[in-house]
Protein backbone atom coordinates (compact mmCIF):
# COMPACT_ATOMS: atom_id res chain seq x y z
CA UNK A 1 0.00 0.00 0.00
CA UNK A 2 1.55 3.14 -1.18
CA UNK A 3 1.33 6.55 0.93
CA UNK A 4 -1.36 8.57 -1.07
CA UNK A 5 -3.37 5.13 -0.64
CA UNK A 6 -2.52 4.55 3.17
CA UNK A 7 -3.72 8.72 3.33
CA UNK A 8 -6.83 8.45 2.03
CA UNK A 9 -7.63 5.28 4.03
CA UNK A 10 -7.37 6.64 7.35
CA UNK A 11 -9.31 9.90 6.29
CA UNK A 12 -11.72 7.63 5.57
CA UNK A 13 -11.53 5.68 8.74
CA UNK A 14 -11.51 9.23 10.12
CA UNK A 15 -14.71 10.58 8.86
CA UNK A 16 -16.23 7.37 9.15
CA UNK A 17 -15.52 7.34 13.06
CA UNK A 18 -16.90 10.58 13.15
CA UNK A 19 -19.83 10.07 11.47
CA UNK A 20 -20.21 6.92 13.75
CA UNK A 21 -20.40 8.97 16.37
CA UNK A 22 -22.93 11.06 15.61
CA UNK A 23 -25.41 8.34 14.15
CA UNK A 24 -25.15 6.88 17.61
CA UNK A 25 -25.95 10.31 18.94
CA UNK A 26 -28.83 10.46 16.75
CA UNK A 27 -30.14 6.94 17.95
CA UNK A 28 -29.34 7.38 21.52
CA UNK A 29 -31.76 10.56 21.60
CA UNK A 30 -34.24 9.71 18.82
CA UNK A 31 -34.88 5.62 20.85
CA UNK A 32 -35.41 8.53 24.07
CA UNK A 33 -37.46 11.12 22.59
CA UNK A 34 -39.20 8.57 20.53
CA UNK A 35 -40.28 5.94 22.61
CA UNK A 36 -40.70 8.18 25.84
CA UNK A 37 -42.75 10.69 23.77
CA UNK A 38 -44.66 8.27 22.54
CA UNK A 39 -46.13 7.90 26.22
CA UNK A 40 -45.18 11.47 27.66
CA UNK A 41 -47.59 13.44 24.56
CA UNK A 42 -50.22 10.91 25.01
CA UNK A 43 -50.80 11.75 28.49
CA UNK A 44 -48.38 14.50 29.64
CA UNK A 45 -50.08 15.28 33.00
CA UNK A 46 -48.16 11.89 33.93
CA UNK A 47 -45.59 14.45 35.13
CA UNK A 48 -47.84 16.31 37.21
CA UNK A 49 -49.70 13.82 38.74
CA UNK A 50 -48.77 12.33 42.26
CA UNK A 51 -48.42 9.08 42.37
CA UNK A 52 -51.13 6.11 43.69
CA UNK A 53 -50.43 3.81 46.55
CA UNK A 54 -49.59 0.97 44.51
CA UNK A 55 -47.12 2.98 42.22
CA UNK A 56 -44.88 0.41 42.06
CA UNK A 57 -47.42 -2.73 41.20
CA UNK A 58 -49.52 -1.22 38.61
CA UNK A 59 -47.90 2.40 37.69
CA UNK A 60 -51.61 4.11 38.89
CA UNK A 61 -51.23 7.70 38.81
CA UNK A 62 -47.70 9.99 37.69
CA UNK A 63 -44.31 10.50 38.83
CA UNK A 64 -44.83 13.63 39.80
CA UNK A 65 -42.55 12.89 43.62
CA UNK A 66 -39.53 11.94 41.22
CA UNK A 67 -39.87 15.14 39.36
CA UNK A 68 -40.39 17.38 42.39
CA UNK A 69 -37.48 14.94 44.23
CA UNK A 70 -35.38 15.85 41.64
CA UNK A 71 -35.80 19.42 41.87
CA UNK A 72 -35.76 19.38 45.57
CA UNK A 73 -32.44 17.53 45.93
CA UNK A 74 -30.29 19.13 42.34
CA UNK A 75 -31.71 22.74 42.91
CA UNK A 76 -30.01 23.16 46.82
CA UNK A 77 -27.23 20.71 45.97
CA UNK A 78 -26.25 22.79 43.08
CA UNK A 79 -26.26 26.18 45.28
CA UNK A 80 -23.75 24.51 47.66
CA UNK A 81 -21.77 23.28 45.07
CA UNK A 82 -21.49 26.64 43.10
CA UNK A 83 -20.76 28.02 46.52
CA UNK A 84 -17.97 25.77 47.32
CA UNK A 85 -16.33 25.19 43.90
CA UNK A 86 -16.49 28.49 43.16
CA UNK A 87 -14.40 29.73 46.73
CA UNK A 88 -11.63 27.07 46.11
CA UNK A 89 -11.39 27.79 42.56
CA UNK A 90 -11.00 31.24 43.85
CA UNK A 91 -8.07 29.72 46.19
CA UNK A 92 -6.27 28.32 43.57
CA UNK A 93 -5.70 31.35 41.95
CA UNK A 94 -2.25 32.25 43.09
CA UNK A 95 -3.15 35.32 45.50
CA UNK A 96 -4.43 33.02 48.31
CA UNK A 97 -2.23 30.24 48.57
CA UNK A 98 1.27 29.84 46.24
CA UNK A 99 1.89 27.51 43.54
CA UNK A 100 2.92 24.12 45.48
CA UNK A 101 -0.35 24.34 47.22
CA UNK A 102 -2.28 24.90 44.35
CA UNK A 103 -0.27 21.62 42.90
CA UNK A 104 -1.28 19.52 45.48
CA UNK A 105 -4.75 20.66 45.94
CA UNK A 106 -5.53 20.56 42.43
CA UNK A 107 -3.94 16.85 42.59
CA UNK A 108 -6.67 16.22 45.25
CA UNK A 109 -9.41 17.31 42.96
CA UNK A 110 -8.29 15.32 40.15
CA UNK A 111 -8.86 12.25 42.29
CA UNK A 112 -12.22 13.70 43.59
CA UNK A 113 -13.02 14.22 39.51
CA UNK A 114 -11.99 10.88 38.68
CA UNK A 115 -14.23 8.93 41.75
CA UNK A 116 -16.96 6.65 40.66
CA UNK A 117 -20.13 8.63 42.24
CA UNK A 118 -20.89 5.01 43.35
CA UNK A 119 -18.54 5.83 46.12
CA UNK A 120 -20.10 8.91 47.25
CA UNK A 121 -23.51 7.09 47.39
CA UNK A 122 -21.65 4.33 49.55
CA UNK A 123 -19.77 7.00 51.55
CA UNK A 124 -22.53 8.67 52.41
CA UNK A 125 -24.90 6.18 53.00
CA UNK A 126 -21.87 4.99 55.44
CA UNK A 127 -22.31 8.68 57.12
CA UNK A 128 -25.85 7.83 57.79
CA UNK A 129 -25.40 4.55 59.20
CA UNK A 130 -22.74 5.87 61.44
CA UNK A 131 -24.84 9.26 62.51
CA UNK A 132 -28.04 6.42 62.88
CA UNK A 133 -30.67 8.26 60.97
CA UNK A 134 -32.07 7.30 57.56
CA UNK A 135 -32.05 7.58 54.47
CA UNK A 136 -33.77 11.11 52.88
CA UNK A 137 -33.77 13.82 50.99
CA UNK A 138 -31.50 15.94 53.03
CA UNK A 139 -28.63 13.11 52.14
CA UNK A 140 -29.64 13.29 48.85
CA UNK A 141 -28.95 16.70 48.41
CA UNK A 142 -25.24 16.09 50.41
CA UNK A 143 -24.41 13.34 48.14
CA UNK A 144 -24.89 15.18 45.01
CA UNK A 145 -23.29 18.53 46.16
CA UNK A 146 -20.12 16.16 47.01
CA UNK A 147 -20.37 14.73 43.58
CA UNK A 148 -20.71 18.05 42.09
CA UNK A 149 -18.11 20.04 43.63
CA UNK A 150 -14.95 18.60 42.10
CA UNK A 151 -16.51 18.70 38.40
CA UNK A 152 -17.56 22.77 38.88
CA UNK A 153 -14.65 23.22 40.44
CA UNK A 154 -12.64 22.18 37.44
CA UNK A 155 -14.92 24.34 35.57
CA UNK A 156 -14.87 27.55 37.14
CA UNK A 157 -10.75 26.97 38.02
CA UNK A 158 -10.62 26.90 33.88
CA UNK A 159 -12.95 29.77 33.75
CA UNK A 160 -10.75 31.69 36.02
CA UNK A 161 -7.73 31.27 34.67
CA UNK A 162 -8.98 32.56 31.20
CA UNK A 163 -9.23 35.79 32.63
CA UNK A 164 -6.76 37.34 31.42
CA UNK A 165 -3.84 38.86 34.06
CA UNK A 166 -4.88 42.32 32.75
CA UNK A 167 -7.98 42.78 35.21
CA UNK A 168 -6.28 41.51 38.39
CA UNK A 169 -3.67 43.93 37.29
CA UNK A 170 -5.45 47.10 37.07
CA UNK A 171 -7.88 45.96 40.46
CA UNK A 172 -4.95 45.72 42.29
CA UNK A 173 -3.43 49.01 40.71
CA UNK A 174 -6.16 50.69 41.99
CA UNK A 175 -5.80 49.72 45.27
CA UNK A 176 -8.45 46.86 46.09
CA UNK A 177 -7.79 44.31 48.23
CA UNK A 178 -8.12 40.44 47.14
CA UNK A 179 -11.20 39.70 47.76
CA UNK A 180 -12.74 42.69 45.93
CA UNK A 181 -9.83 41.84 43.31
CA UNK A 182 -11.56 38.05 42.79
CA UNK A 183 -14.73 39.45 42.31
CA UNK A 184 -13.66 41.59 39.77
CA UNK A 185 -11.87 38.35 38.52
CA UNK A 186 -14.92 36.26 38.77
CA UNK A 187 -17.17 38.70 36.81
CA UNK A 188 -14.31 38.60 34.11
CA UNK A 189 -14.69 35.18 33.81
CA UNK A 190 -18.42 35.21 34.05
CA UNK A 191 -19.51 32.94 30.48
CA UNK A 192 -17.41 30.22 31.77
CA UNK A 193 -18.77 30.44 35.42
CA UNK A 194 -22.00 30.41 34.84
CA UNK A 195 -21.67 27.47 32.12
CA UNK A 196 -19.90 25.60 34.25
CA UNK A 197 -22.73 25.87 37.24
CA UNK A 198 -25.38 24.72 34.20
CA UNK A 199 -22.94 21.58 33.32
CA UNK A 200 -22.75 20.85 36.96
CA UNK A 201 -26.70 20.92 37.40
CA UNK A 202 -26.74 18.75 34.15
CA UNK A 203 -24.41 16.33 35.55
CA UNK A 204 -25.90 16.72 38.96
CA UNK A 205 -30.11 16.08 37.50
CA UNK A 206 -28.89 12.66 35.34
CA UNK A 207 -26.52 10.98 38.49
CA UNK A 208 -28.54 7.98 39.85
CA UNK A 209 -25.77 6.49 41.66
CA UNK A 210 -25.01 8.54 44.39
CA UNK A 211 -28.47 9.43 45.35
CA UNK A 212 -29.40 5.58 44.84
CA UNK A 213 -28.93 4.37 48.88
CA UNK A 214 -28.50 8.26 50.11
CA UNK A 215 -32.27 9.77 49.39
CA UNK A 216 -34.47 6.72 49.77
CA UNK A 217 -36.19 5.59 46.74
CA UNK A 218 -39.50 6.46 47.95
CA UNK A 219 -42.61 5.86 45.74
CA UNK A 220 -44.65 8.63 47.61
CA UNK A 221 -44.51 12.75 47.43
CA UNK A 222 -41.88 13.68 49.23
CA UNK A 223 -42.40 15.13 53.20
CA UNK A 224 -39.85 17.03 53.59
CA UNK A 225 -36.09 16.98 53.99
CA UNK A 226 -35.83 14.63 56.83
CA UNK A 227 -38.13 11.88 54.51
CA UNK A 228 -36.98 9.86 51.55
CA UNK A 229 -37.54 11.21 48.36
CA UNK A 230 -36.57 9.61 44.53
CA UNK A 231 -35.25 11.19 41.28
CA UNK A 232 -35.98 10.73 37.93
CA UNK A 233 -32.97 9.04 36.81
CA UNK A 234 -33.66 6.32 40.09
CA UNK A 235 -37.34 6.01 39.02
CA UNK A 236 -36.12 5.13 35.14
CA UNK A 237 -33.27 2.16 36.52
CA UNK A 238 -35.61 0.67 39.10
CA UNK A 239 -38.91 0.93 36.52
CA UNK A 240 -36.97 0.16 33.17
CA UNK A 241 -36.97 -3.49 33.80
CA UNK A 242 -40.47 -3.92 35.13
CA UNK A 243 -43.18 -6.58 34.20
CA UNK A 244 -45.69 -4.11 34.28
CA UNK A 245 -46.14 -2.54 31.13
CA UNK A 246 -47.40 0.60 32.76
CA UNK A 247 -45.08 1.14 35.25
CA UNK A 248 -42.13 0.69 32.89
CA UNK A 249 -44.13 3.15 30.09
CA UNK A 250 -43.89 5.51 33.04
CA UNK A 251 -39.30 5.11 32.94
CA UNK A 252 -39.79 6.09 29.10
CA UNK A 253 -41.91 8.89 29.91
CA UNK A 254 -39.21 10.17 33.03
CA UNK A 255 -36.59 9.40 30.38
CA UNK A 256 -37.96 11.80 28.16
CA UNK A 257 -38.57 14.49 30.66
CA UNK A 258 -34.85 13.82 31.76
CA UNK A 259 -33.20 14.38 28.53
CA UNK A 260 -35.58 17.28 27.36
CA UNK A 261 -34.19 18.88 30.39
CA UNK A 262 -30.77 18.10 29.83
CA UNK A 263 -30.92 19.18 26.17
CA UNK A 264 -32.17 22.27 27.52
CA UNK A 265 -29.46 22.76 30.14
CA UNK A 266 -27.04 22.28 27.42
CA UNK A 267 -28.71 24.93 25.06
CA UNK A 268 -29.10 27.68 28.15
CA UNK A 269 -24.98 27.30 29.03
CA UNK A 270 -24.39 28.39 25.28
CA UNK A 271 -26.73 31.12 24.76
CA UNK A 272 -26.46 32.45 28.85
CA UNK A 273 -22.19 32.04 28.36
CA UNK A 274 -22.93 33.88 24.93
CA UNK A 275 -25.26 36.68 26.76
CA UNK A 276 -22.82 37.09 29.52
CA UNK A 277 -19.53 37.68 27.46
CA UNK A 278 -20.26 41.48 27.90
CA UNK A 279 -18.53 41.45 30.95
CA UNK A 280 -15.61 39.48 29.47
CA UNK A 281 -13.01 42.71 28.69
CA UNK A 282 -12.74 43.22 25.00
CA UNK A 283 -15.83 41.16 23.97
CA UNK B 1 4.40 40.08 50.48
CA UNK B 2 1.57 42.20 48.57
CA UNK B 3 1.57 46.15 48.49
CA UNK B 4 -2.27 46.33 49.89
CA UNK B 5 -1.52 44.94 53.12
CA UNK B 6 0.90 46.96 54.18
CA UNK B 7 -0.86 49.91 53.37
CA UNK B 8 -4.02 49.02 54.99
CA UNK B 9 -2.46 48.13 58.39
CA UNK B 10 -1.28 51.72 57.90
CA UNK B 11 -4.61 53.29 57.32
CA UNK B 12 -6.68 50.90 59.56
CA UNK B 13 -4.87 52.78 62.88
CA UNK B 14 -6.03 56.16 60.76
CA UNK B 15 -8.94 55.47 59.26
CA UNK B 16 -11.03 52.94 60.76
CA UNK B 17 -14.27 53.78 59.30
CA UNK B 18 -14.62 52.63 54.92
CA UNK B 19 -11.07 51.31 54.34
CA UNK B 20 -11.51 49.34 58.45
CA UNK B 21 -14.63 47.65 56.83
CA UNK B 22 -12.71 46.48 53.39
CA UNK B 23 -10.10 45.14 55.10
CA UNK B 24 -12.13 42.87 57.89
CA UNK B 25 -13.96 41.45 55.10
CA UNK B 26 -10.33 41.08 53.30
CA UNK B 27 -9.74 39.00 56.27
CA UNK B 28 -12.67 36.95 56.98
CA UNK B 29 -13.02 35.89 53.57
CA UNK B 30 -9.31 35.27 53.31
CA UNK B 31 -10.15 32.18 56.21
CA UNK B 32 -13.04 31.21 54.21
CA UNK B 33 -11.00 30.88 51.00
CA UNK B 34 -8.53 29.06 52.80
CA UNK B 35 -11.32 26.59 54.18
CA UNK B 36 -12.33 26.52 51.05
CA UNK B 37 -9.09 25.12 49.21
CA UNK B 38 -8.72 22.64 52.06
CA UNK B 39 -11.52 21.41 51.80
CA UNK B 40 -10.69 19.72 48.54
CA UNK B 41 -7.95 17.90 50.55
CA UNK B 42 -10.39 17.23 53.72
CA UNK B 43 -13.21 15.48 52.00
CA UNK B 44 -10.77 13.07 50.15
CA UNK B 45 -9.33 12.22 53.61
CA UNK B 46 -12.87 11.60 55.15
CA UNK B 47 -14.01 9.82 52.56
CA UNK B 48 -10.47 7.64 52.80
CA UNK B 49 -10.89 7.19 56.43
CA UNK B 50 -14.45 6.23 56.67
CA UNK B 51 -14.05 3.44 54.14
CA UNK B 52 -11.48 2.26 55.65
CA UNK B 53 -13.04 2.42 59.05
CA UNK B 54 -15.78 0.98 57.78
CA UNK B 55 -14.44 -2.39 55.89
CA UNK B 56 -12.39 -3.04 58.87
CA UNK B 57 -14.89 -5.70 60.44
CA UNK B 58 -14.51 -7.82 56.89
CA UNK B 59 -10.68 -7.57 56.36
CA UNK B 60 -10.02 -8.99 59.96
CA UNK B 61 -12.40 -11.32 59.42
CA UNK B 62 -11.29 -12.79 56.24
CA UNK B 63 -8.31 -12.74 54.30
CA UNK B 64 -7.95 -9.86 51.72
CA UNK B 65 -6.12 -12.32 49.36
CA UNK B 66 -8.53 -14.89 50.12
CA UNK B 67 -11.14 -12.87 48.88
CA UNK B 68 -10.00 -11.33 45.94
CA UNK B 69 -9.20 -14.96 44.36
CA UNK B 70 -12.00 -16.68 45.71
CA UNK B 71 -14.84 -17.02 43.37
CA UNK B 72 -17.83 -18.15 45.76
CA UNK B 73 -19.80 -15.08 46.52
CA UNK B 74 -22.72 -16.21 48.84
CA UNK B 75 -23.60 -13.40 51.00
CA UNK B 76 -26.06 -14.95 53.42
CA UNK B 77 -23.43 -17.71 54.36
CA UNK B 78 -20.64 -15.37 55.11
CA UNK B 79 -18.66 -16.52 51.98
CA UNK B 80 -17.61 -13.25 50.07
CA UNK B 81 -15.63 -14.04 46.84
CA UNK B 82 -14.91 -11.00 44.85
CA UNK B 83 -13.08 -12.66 41.75
CA UNK B 84 -16.55 -13.06 39.67
CA UNK B 85 -17.14 -9.33 40.03
CA UNK B 86 -13.38 -8.41 39.62
CA UNK B 87 -13.26 -10.55 36.38
CA UNK B 88 -16.80 -9.15 35.02
CA UNK B 89 -14.81 -5.45 35.59
CA UNK B 90 -12.25 -6.39 34.00
CA UNK B 91 -13.72 -7.98 31.21
CA UNK B 92 -16.06 -5.05 30.63
CA UNK B 93 -13.04 -2.63 30.87
CA UNK B 94 -10.98 -4.24 28.62
CA UNK B 95 -14.17 -4.87 25.85
CA UNK B 96 -15.28 -1.33 25.81
CA UNK B 97 -12.00 0.14 25.96
CA UNK B 98 -10.66 -2.13 22.87
CA UNK B 99 -14.12 -1.27 20.89
CA UNK B 100 -14.15 3.08 22.11
CA UNK B 101 -10.33 4.27 21.79
CA UNK B 102 -9.78 3.45 18.28
CA UNK B 103 -12.87 4.85 17.62
CA UNK B 104 -12.31 7.79 20.03
CA UNK B 105 -8.78 8.69 18.67
CA UNK B 106 -9.64 8.62 15.23
CA UNK B 107 -12.75 11.10 15.50
CA UNK B 108 -10.16 13.32 17.30
CA UNK B 109 -8.34 13.48 14.33
CA UNK B 110 -11.09 14.35 12.63
CA UNK B 111 -12.15 16.90 14.47
CA UNK B 112 -8.67 18.22 15.21
CA UNK B 113 -7.28 17.62 11.55
CA UNK B 114 -9.78 17.58 8.75
CA UNK B 115 -13.10 19.37 10.11
CA UNK B 116 -12.86 22.84 8.79
CA UNK B 117 -15.71 25.89 9.42
CA UNK B 118 -19.27 24.69 10.42
CA UNK B 119 -18.74 21.03 10.33
CA UNK B 120 -16.21 21.06 13.33
CA UNK B 121 -18.82 23.38 15.42
CA UNK B 122 -21.27 20.68 14.85
CA UNK B 123 -19.59 17.62 15.38
CA UNK B 124 -17.82 18.61 18.23
CA UNK B 125 -20.81 20.39 19.72
CA UNK B 126 -22.62 16.63 19.59
CA UNK B 127 -19.80 15.49 20.85
CA UNK B 128 -20.43 17.72 23.81
CA UNK B 129 -24.19 16.47 23.90
CA UNK B 130 -23.45 13.11 23.98
CA UNK B 131 -21.18 13.63 26.83
CA UNK B 132 -23.95 15.19 29.07
CA UNK B 133 -26.38 12.41 28.55
CA UNK B 134 -27.04 10.83 31.60
CA UNK B 135 -26.04 7.09 32.15
CA UNK B 136 -29.70 5.82 32.92
CA UNK B 137 -30.84 6.89 29.68
CA UNK B 138 -27.69 4.92 28.02
CA UNK B 139 -29.04 2.25 29.93
CA UNK B 140 -32.58 2.56 28.94
CA UNK B 141 -31.79 2.90 25.43
CA UNK B 142 -29.33 -0.31 26.00
CA UNK B 143 -32.30 -1.97 27.11
CA UNK B 144 -34.64 -1.26 24.55
CA UNK B 145 -31.77 -1.57 21.80
CA UNK B 146 -28.90 -3.66 22.12
CA UNK B 147 -30.21 -6.35 24.24
CA UNK B 148 -32.28 -7.32 21.27
CA UNK B 149 -29.63 -7.04 19.05
CA UNK B 150 -26.94 -8.77 20.84
CA UNK B 151 -29.48 -11.63 21.90
CA UNK B 152 -31.01 -11.93 18.59
CA UNK B 153 -28.11 -11.13 15.88
CA UNK B 154 -24.38 -10.79 17.84
CA UNK B 155 -24.73 -14.01 19.84
CA UNK B 156 -25.80 -16.55 17.06
CA UNK B 157 -23.50 -14.72 14.66
CA UNK B 158 -20.57 -15.66 16.89
CA UNK B 159 -22.19 -18.99 17.26
CA UNK B 160 -23.17 -18.85 20.82
CA UNK B 161 -26.74 -18.43 22.69
CA UNK B 162 -27.38 -15.21 24.96
CA UNK B 163 -30.91 -13.88 26.71
CA UNK B 164 -29.47 -10.28 25.51
CA UNK B 165 -28.22 -8.90 28.95
CA UNK B 166 -24.35 -9.79 30.07
CA UNK B 167 -21.02 -8.30 29.78
CA UNK B 168 -20.90 -7.89 25.52
CA UNK B 169 -23.73 -5.84 25.92
CA UNK B 170 -22.56 -3.76 28.76
CA UNK B 171 -19.76 -3.42 27.22
CA UNK B 172 -21.45 -2.11 24.17
CA UNK B 173 -22.62 1.11 25.81
CA UNK B 174 -20.06 1.94 27.81
CA UNK B 175 -17.94 1.96 24.60
CA UNK B 176 -20.32 4.38 23.49
CA UNK B 177 -20.48 6.32 27.13
CA UNK B 178 -17.06 7.00 27.25
CA UNK B 179 -16.14 7.76 23.28
CA UNK B 180 -17.04 11.21 23.43
CA UNK B 181 -15.00 11.93 26.92
CA UNK B 182 -11.85 10.30 25.00
CA UNK B 183 -12.31 12.57 22.27
CA UNK B 184 -12.94 15.45 23.67
CA UNK B 185 -9.69 15.34 25.90
CA UNK B 186 -7.66 13.66 22.79
CA UNK B 187 -8.92 16.88 20.49
CA UNK B 188 -7.82 19.46 23.73
CA UNK B 189 -3.98 17.98 23.45
CA UNK B 190 -4.11 17.56 19.16
CA UNK B 191 -5.13 21.70 19.07
CA UNK B 192 -2.84 22.29 21.91
CA UNK B 193 -0.12 21.56 19.73
CA UNK B 194 1.84 24.88 17.83
CA UNK B 195 1.32 25.04 13.87
CA UNK B 196 4.90 24.49 13.28
CA UNK B 197 4.91 21.29 13.53
CA UNK B 198 2.62 20.60 11.02
CA UNK B 199 3.96 23.10 8.72
CA UNK B 200 7.67 21.64 9.32
CA UNK B 201 6.43 17.94 8.53
CA UNK B 202 4.62 18.96 5.31
CA UNK B 203 7.21 20.77 4.52
CA UNK B 204 9.90 17.94 4.15
CA UNK B 205 7.55 16.41 1.83
CA UNK B 206 4.89 14.47 4.38
CA UNK B 207 1.91 13.82 3.50
CA UNK B 208 -1.24 14.68 5.97
CA UNK B 209 -1.64 11.33 7.28
CA UNK B 210 2.07 11.04 8.03
CA UNK B 211 1.82 13.92 9.46
CA UNK B 212 -0.62 13.11 11.50
CA UNK B 213 0.43 9.70 12.50
CA UNK B 214 4.75 10.40 12.92
CA UNK B 215 4.36 14.00 14.09
CA UNK B 216 1.10 14.78 15.87
CA UNK B 217 0.13 11.67 17.45
CA UNK B 218 3.24 11.85 18.97
CA UNK B 219 3.37 15.29 20.06
CA UNK B 220 -0.08 14.87 21.57
CA UNK B 221 0.78 11.39 22.75
CA UNK B 222 1.09 11.87 26.25
CA UNK B 223 -2.50 13.81 26.47
CA UNK B 224 -3.92 11.16 24.53
CA UNK B 225 -2.58 8.77 26.41
CA UNK B 226 -3.91 10.56 29.79
CA UNK B 227 -7.09 10.49 28.04
CA UNK B 228 -7.70 6.75 27.44
CA UNK B 229 -6.07 6.03 31.49
CA UNK B 230 -9.12 8.34 32.41
CA UNK B 231 -11.28 6.33 30.46
CA UNK B 232 -10.67 3.21 31.63
CA UNK B 233 -11.23 4.98 34.74
CA UNK B 234 -14.79 5.81 33.81
CA UNK B 235 -15.75 2.99 32.20
CA UNK B 236 -14.69 0.80 35.86
CA UNK B 237 -16.66 2.90 38.01
CA UNK B 238 -19.37 2.91 35.95
CA UNK B 239 -22.53 1.73 38.16
CA UNK B 240 -25.90 2.46 36.84
CA UNK B 241 -25.26 1.13 33.64
CA UNK B 242 -23.30 -2.14 34.39
CA UNK B 243 -26.50 -2.57 37.38
CA UNK B 244 -29.44 -2.63 34.24
CA UNK B 245 -28.05 -4.65 31.84
CA UNK B 246 -25.30 -7.16 33.15
CA UNK B 247 -28.00 -9.53 34.18
CA UNK B 248 -26.63 -9.81 37.74
CA UNK B 249 -24.83 -13.29 38.60
CA UNK B 250 -21.91 -13.72 40.52
CA UNK B 251 -20.17 -16.56 39.16
CA UNK B 252 -16.94 -16.66 36.95
CA UNK B 253 -18.09 -15.82 33.60
CA UNK B 254 -17.14 -18.44 30.76
CA UNK B 255 -17.86 -16.29 28.20
CA UNK B 256 -18.49 -12.41 27.39
CA UNK B 257 -22.45 -13.22 26.40
CA UNK B 258 -22.79 -14.41 30.00
CA UNK B 259 -24.37 -12.56 32.63
CA UNK B 260 -21.86 -11.41 35.24
CA UNK B 261 -21.37 -8.83 37.94
CA UNK B 262 -19.05 -5.71 38.05
CA UNK B 263 -17.91 -4.59 41.43
CA UNK B 264 -20.19 -1.60 41.16
CA UNK B 265 -23.12 -3.31 40.12
CA UNK B 266 -22.75 -6.07 43.21
CA UNK B 267 -23.01 -2.86 45.31
CA UNK B 268 -26.28 -1.42 43.94
CA UNK B 269 -27.48 -5.38 43.28
CA UNK B 270 -26.95 -6.35 47.01
CA UNK B 271 -26.43 -3.27 49.30
CA UNK B 272 -30.51 -2.89 49.33
CA UNK B 273 -31.49 -6.01 50.43
CA UNK B 274 -28.60 -6.88 52.79
CA UNK B 275 -27.45 -3.70 54.58
CA UNK B 276 -28.98 -4.74 57.79
CA UNK B 277 -26.13 -7.64 57.84
CA UNK B 278 -23.52 -5.36 59.32
CA UNK B 279 -20.67 -7.92 57.47
CA UNK B 280 -22.09 -7.71 54.42
CA UNK B 281 -22.00 -4.31 55.01
CA UNK B 282 -18.81 -3.86 55.39
CA UNK B 283 -18.06 -6.34 52.57
CA UNK B 284 -19.51 -3.49 49.98
CA UNK B 285 -17.75 -0.76 51.82
CA UNK B 286 -14.82 -2.75 50.97
CA UNK B 287 -15.57 -3.09 47.28
CA UNK B 288 -16.45 1.22 47.24
CA UNK B 289 -12.80 1.00 49.02
CA UNK B 290 -11.45 -0.90 46.35
CA UNK B 291 -12.52 1.12 43.43
CA UNK B 292 -11.46 4.18 45.01
CA UNK B 293 -8.32 2.83 45.35
CA UNK B 294 -8.05 1.47 41.69
CA UNK B 295 -9.04 4.54 39.97
CA UNK B 296 -6.74 6.46 42.11
CA UNK B 297 -3.98 4.22 40.35
CA UNK B 298 -5.16 4.62 37.03
CA UNK B 299 -5.34 8.82 37.68
CA UNK B 300 -1.72 8.50 39.53
CA UNK B 301 -0.56 6.25 36.55
CA UNK B 302 -1.75 8.74 34.15
CA UNK B 303 -0.68 11.65 35.50
CA UNK B 304 3.34 9.99 35.71
CA UNK B 305 2.80 8.77 32.20
CA UNK B 306 2.02 11.69 31.33
CA UNK B 307 4.94 13.99 32.78
CA UNK B 308 7.45 10.88 31.63
CA UNK B 309 6.36 10.54 27.62
CA UNK B 310 6.64 14.23 27.96
CA UNK B 311 9.97 14.17 28.30
CA UNK B 312 10.35 11.50 25.92
CA UNK B 313 8.52 12.43 22.84
CA UNK B 314 9.55 16.13 22.98
CA UNK B 315 9.05 18.38 20.20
Amino acid sequence: MDRYTEQRLFGLLARASAALIIAVLLLVVGVTLYRGGRVFLTDPTVAITPPGSRYMLDGGGGFLHAVLGSIFIVVPATVIATIMSLSTAVFLQSDYSSERTSDVINMFLNVLWGTPPIVYGVFVLTVIIAVGAQTSLIFGVVAIAIFQYPIMTRYADEALRSAPDAVKEASYGLGATRFETARVTVRAALPGVIAGIIMGFARGIGDAATVLFTAGRSTQMPGGPFEPATTLPILIFEQAASFNAEVRSHAYAASFVLIVAVLALIVASKLLAGRYARFTPGG
Amino acid sequence: MDPTTDHGSNAETTRPDRLGRRLVIERLSSYWLIGAGLFAVALFGLIVLTLVQQSIPIVSEHSLLEMLTSANWDPAQEEFGFLPAILGTIYVTVLSMAMGTPIAILAAIYIAEYAEGRMKVIVSSFIDVLAAIPSVIFGLVGLVVVVPFVGDYLAPAFGTHSIGLGIVTVSLVMAIIVTPFMISLSVESLEALPDELREASLGVGATKWETIRSVLLRAAGPGIFSAILLGFGRVFGATIVPAMLIGGQTAVPGSPFDAGETLPSLIVNDFGELMSIPITQSALILVGLLLLVIVWLFNFGAMLVRRRLQRRWQY
